[in-house]
């Protein structure tokens, strides 16, 4: 990775709504750059999509999460990945990760309801011939995501002028 | 009762600093955006503030010695050794203080004697013209130029010498100004240094926060240059630890000895707990290559490029600043004064900047603008100095 691929990431993390003129000052290069190494990132699949953190709690929209860990057999010639193929379809899951240790998948569900997510759980996850065993967890209460904290981010303490 | 007769004159005579009068007139507006910090946005990286949580909760709350905990002497040793070819015994050459202006303090105070002259190049710090004054010195302002980038000038050295010239405080990387010594331009210095037999007092607190590939150099380093210098440092700017108040001063232990004396009956020792977490710092630095002051670094760097860039297109003259974490505009073409552009900035736009001329007398005609701020609140802040200059200008 280069200097400005690594810096724009950085910046791009931080605010992805940042105009392409700002980082380009900031990075001291050219417009033209900046703009050509991003799509650059974009075409190499190095960034993915540009999505804000939410806050769901503060909104008035009805969100069920859970952390789903799931045993499968993994299948010959394939591994992990058909298996995981096979869960992450599912409108539902939001994320699938193989993970060490003493269980395999993983999966990060998102649902409207409790019941919608419990039906997911009984008649689709588990249900797939090559899952062995799941044991749900729902989420309670989101503290930080992606770096962010989503409650009482603390306020600049700094003397407003000082030597 | 009138006190008059109980103040000690020479302190009284010392005016409050200019930046304590802007900042009582800040405390009053509510909501400003402050480019007028002397400090990080960042906080102390949580590992350090873990540490010491960690040592409070053991118990280690009694002093230290005076010169500091051996352990944070030696890691200090080895940081100077390897970032800046710094060679300084953690036993006898080394002595940990409260914050770099204690050290700044006993250094003055160590070596100056009533009529003594002590050189300050200016813009500079607040408190060194003062500190000399408290010290029983007369201070010398050396005005620099920002035609030569703010560097101190071999000859201006010169034509400030006299007789009872006995020290150069060197106050590189600059606060106002961003301006930077490098290498070349300190070996000029070193003539006449020589020649006039004077002691340095290096005050490095900005040393790693240079931009744009320019490599550290410290005047204690240089060929025949380390007996004749005090380096002052710490861990308020680098490691965004501003609150612990931990410094420190390094030098012949002669003259380290003697600001002992000074710092033992007045002080003891710096605070245990600062004093662990500035180790931890410099402990953990030492495995990762400085991993914390890097990312602080390059964040700087890419505000600082957006700050320059936003005052040249706003019209204004603005020094490129290739140390520490301030920009030191121009505001002469608006036809204000600093103090004049400062305070309606601050009334009419609510933003916050220091008028140069509190930094001495010839930083009049710029403002210090501390980039140290969120990106989003420095575009703010931008746009609001940007109409103001327009509405000024009109």
């Amino acid at each position: 990775m280069t200097k400005l691929e690594s810096a724009l990431l950085d910046l791009l993390k931080e605010d992805c709504r940042l105009p392409l003129e700002k980082m380009a000052v900031m990075t001291g290069s050219s417009l033209e750059e900046v703009a050509a190494t991003i799509e650059d990132m974009e075409k190499r699949r190095i960034i993915l999509r540009y999505s804000p953190v939410i806050n769901w709690d503060l909104t008035d929209r009805e969100r069920v999460e859970a952390m789903i860990e799931v045993r499968v057999t993994p299948q010959r010639d394939m591994g992990f990945d058909a298996v995981a193929a096979r869960i992450y379809r599912f409108d539902e899951v939001k994320s699938v990760y193989l993970m060490s240790g003493a269980y395999d998948l993983l999966v990060l569900v998102e649902a409207r309801t409790l019941r919608e997510l419990a039906s997911f759980v009984s008649a689709k996850l588990s249900t797939l011939e090559l899952v062995t065993g799941t044991a749900t967890s729902f989420v309670l209460k989101r503290y930080k995501e992606e770096g962010v904290v989503f409650e009482g981010e603390e306020s600049d303490r700094r003397l407003v002028i000082s030597p | 009762m009138n006190y008059e007769r109980f103040l000690n004159p020479t302190v009284a005579a010392v005016p409050p600093s200019g930046i304590r009068r802007f900042f009582d007139l800040a405390s009053t507006m509510r909501d400003t955006i402050s480019l007028g910090v002397g400090e990080p946005d960042f906080k102390t990286p949580y590992h350090i503030r873990n540490e010491a949580i960690n040592s409070l909760i053991d118990g280690e709350t009694q002093y230290t010695p005076n010169r500091g905990l051996l352990s944070l002497r030696k890691e200090i040793s080895f940081y100077l050794q390897n970032r800046f070819r710094l060679a300084y015994d953690p036993e006898t050459e080394i002595l940990v203080t409260v914050g770099a202006s204690e050290a700044i303090d006993l250094a003055l105070r160590a070596m100056v004697s009533p009529g003594d002259e002590v050189l300050v190049p200016e813009p500079s710090y607040v408190s060194y013209s003062p500190s000399v004054i408290f010290a029983g010195g007369t201070p010398v302002g050396v005005t620099t130029l920002e035609e030569d980038d703010f560097r101190l000038k071999p000859e201006h050295l010169e034509a400030a010498v006299t007789e009872k010239t006995r020290a150069l405080i060197l106050p590189y990387p600059n606060n106002p100004t961003g301006g930077i010594m490098e290498k070349a331009d300190l070996e000029a210095l070193v003539p006449v240094i020589r020649k006039h037999d004077l002691m340095v007092i290096s005050d490095e607190i900005y040393a790693e926060l240079l931009y744009d590939g320019k490599e550290p150099a410290s005047f204690g380093a240089l060929d025949g240059m380390w007996e004749r210098t005090l380096t002052i440092n710490g861990f308020s700017k680098a490691f965004a630890m501003t609150g612990w108040r931990v410094g420190y001063a390094c030098g012949p232990k002669e003259i380290i000895a003697v600001m002992n004396k000074i710092h033992q009956y007045g002080i003891m020792c710096a605070p245990r707990m600062g004093q662990v977490a500035a180790e931890e710092a410099l402990r953990l630095g030492r495995e990762n290559n400085y991993e914390d002051v890097t990312v602080m670094r390059e964040s700087y760097d890419r505000r600082r490029r957006l700050m320059v860039e936003s005052f040249r297109e706003m019209g204004l003259h603005c020094f490129e600043p290739y140390g520490a974490f301030y920009v030191f505009p121009s505001i002469r073409t608006t036809g204000l004064s600093s103090e004049e552009f400062c305070s309606r900035l601050l009334m009419e736009k609510n933003v916050a900047a220091v008028p140069g001329n509190a930094f001495g007398a010839c930083g009049e005609g710029n403002i210090r603008c501390c980039y140290a701020t969120a990106v989003d609140k420095l575009t703010v802040a931008l746009d609001r100095i940007a109409d103001f200059v327009r509405e000024v200008s009109a």
